[in-house]
């Protein structure tokens, strides 16, 4: 079995500028934040970003790396508007394709079963149709049995992405992964329908010795890379393993950019840790 | 703002019911009311998921739940189905939630930072879409909650800077949006009623568009049509928000909400 361990900057030196990346996790919940943080030490810009968005949207829109964005929100959820977000939204610093929720996932399937698309009875009537006027209509082949009618649904493309980065709570060498918390998000979804996923994980593990077999979630044939990151979630929650940093992710959402980047992202992750630490132990 | 598509987070809900020799209640406050009025939202709606968002909501979600609704389904605000009393029933993650939107088995309470008299909603951006004055949370799940499951609205500090004209970015489908789109949209359309700390709209009118159905006591016709930014139709005789029964009262006070957050939400 091929041992597809290495480190976050490993990961990073895969990727390119241009690429069109998937992030995992939901909100501000089990967000691959070491990969992150390892791709804002790069030079890598230009990304277009796919994400039920939350702090990793932020911190790459603070730092100028998205040239275009894919989502149907974004959200620190214990705070519910993402300051960098906003502020980069209200400059009008990027592209944004928006998206409904339902139609995110449903272009996350038709990219997993090589689909161009998929039928979603959502987005009409709204202005999700208005502000993306390249999103075509398809009508049923089939009469509804009850009414006759022929329905005609938004067709949602597929979500293809060069890459996918997510955080499970173990993975093992060769890039199986588990949750253990209470929602797998969209995170296997994310690793199939990229050509690359890169899985960042709290612990290495050897086996999966007596496993709930449904927290088995994301399997080695569509992961390209593991690494190990314990507290790689952080801040966002990453229960059983640690719950969301609250008090530091009001400190991330109120301060700014350059001073954040200051005192906690200019080293490397340990260095990150390390502050974050540090930050805490200053207020007791 | 309050987080207009997250269910707030309530204490365990399994405290011991209250001592009744307990002396006189107090009068309902307007908070109240509105947990009334967001309750009867799904009475008779039978084996559905019952989503509310935002602490009033979700009083009135359990409250129902615990009274004259019990097969309600409701969720702990993150992947669990939970009874009453907190303890898992079954599993909701976000994909499955997904299919209970578009499988109709849900009535879903949201938030509203624009509502318009056609029940359009709006809680992505204030302003240009491009480059708008206020980003907000984004559509979310807006879009397809509205196509496909009942979705009903809680607006608690109303003001004609939320009941406006025309919302600056459609997120979810109002009647008239939804008639011109067609069949599609239209087929499982509703939106069954608009609770704001004032009172009860619903889209009772021969053009689905917005009518005064209740007032919160203590609510004048004056000073609701003060603070929309359209007139709603207003019937003759506009009735008042049903009191609370003292069971419900203590229920909400005791065993619901005892940190009292329903009153940050829509204060005395």
């Amino acid at each position: 079995m091929s041992d597809k361990t290495m480190t976050a900057d490993e990961v990073v030196s895969r990727l390119r500028s241009g690429m069109t990346l998937g992030i995992g996790g939901w909100g501000s919940r089990r967000k691959p934040m070491a990969l992150v943080r390892a791709l804002l030490r790069s030079e890598i810009t230009d990304l277009t970003i796919v994400s039920y968005g939350g702090p990793d949207v932020g911190m790459l829109a603070a730092a100028g790396r998205i040239r275009k964005l894919v989502a149907a929100f974004v959200t620190l959820d214990s705070i519910p508007l993402e300051p960098h977000y906003r502020a980069a939204r209200q400059s009008g610093a990027f592209e944004l394709t928006e998206v409904d929720e339902a139609m995110f996932m449903w272009g996350l399937h038709a990219a997993a079963n090589r689909l161009p698309f998929m039928p979603v009875r959502a987005g009409i009537g709204s202005d999700v149709m208005r502000v993306n006027p390249g999103l075509r209509t398809v009508t049923s082949p089939y009469e509804d049995p009850s009414t006759g009618i022929r329905e005609t649904f938004v067709a949602m493309p597929a979500l293809r992405m060069d890459a996918a980065l997510v955080h499970v709570n173990r993975a093992d060498r060769s890039g199986n992964g588990q949750y253990l918390g209470p929602d797998p998000y969209f995170d296997d979804l994310f690793c199939e329908a990229a050509d690359d996923a890169y899985v960042s994980c709290e612990r290495l593990v050897d086996r999966f010795d007596d496993a709930v077999p449904q927290t088995l979630l994301v399997n080695r044939h569509s992961v390209t890379g593991v690494v190990e990151t314990p507290s790689g979630a952080h801040p966002t929650s990453c229960v059983p393993d640690h719950d969301r940093d609250e008090p530091f992710q009001g400190l991330y959402a109120t301060t700014p950019w350059p001073e954040f980047t200051e005192r906690f992202l200019h080293g490397d992750e340990k260095a990150y840790q390390s502050a974050a630490q540090a930050w805490h132990e200053e207020r007791r | 703002m309050t987080d207009a598509t997250r269910p707030s987070p309530l204490p365990p809900t399994g405290a011991p019911l209250p001592d009744t020799r307990t002396p006189p209640l107090l009068p309902p406050t307007r908070a109240e009311y509105c947990v009334i009025a967001c309750a009867e939202a799904w009475r008779d709606n039978g084996e559905v998921l019952a989503s509310p968002m935002g602490a009033v909501p979700s009083v009135g979600a359990r409250l129902a739940r615990r009274t004259f609704a019990p097969e309600l389904l409701l969720t702990d605000g993150e992947a669990m189905l939970v009874g009453p009393d907190g303890t898992p029933e079954g599993w909701l993650p976000y994909r499955r939630h997904l299919t209970m939107v578009t499988g109709g088995r849900r009535h879903v309470m949201m938030g509203a930072s624009q509502i318009d008299r056609f029940g359009n909603q709006n809680i992505s951006c204030i302003g240009d879409w491009e480059r708008p004055a206020r980003q907000l949370l984004g559509v979310r799940g807006a879009p397809v909650n509205t196509l496909n499951n009942p979705v009903s609205y809680w607006v608690p500090k109303h003001s004609t800077r939320v009941f406006v004209e025309k919302v600056d970015m459609i997120s979810g489908v109002g009647y008239d949006s939804a008639a011109a789109a067609g069949p599609t949209a239209t087929r499982f359309h509703r939106i069954p009623r608009v609770v704001s700390n004032l009172g009860v709209f619903d889209f009772a009118t021969p053009d689905h568009s917005m009518r005064l159905a209740s007032l919160h006591p203590g609510v004048t016709v004056e000073e609701v049509l003060a603070a929309t930014g359209f007139e709603p139709t207003v019937p003759d005789e506009v009735p008042y928000t049903r009191e609370p029964t003292p069971a419900e009262l203590e229920l909400i006070r005791e065993v619901i909400d005892p940190q009292g957050l329903r009153d940050r939400e829509v204060p005395g």
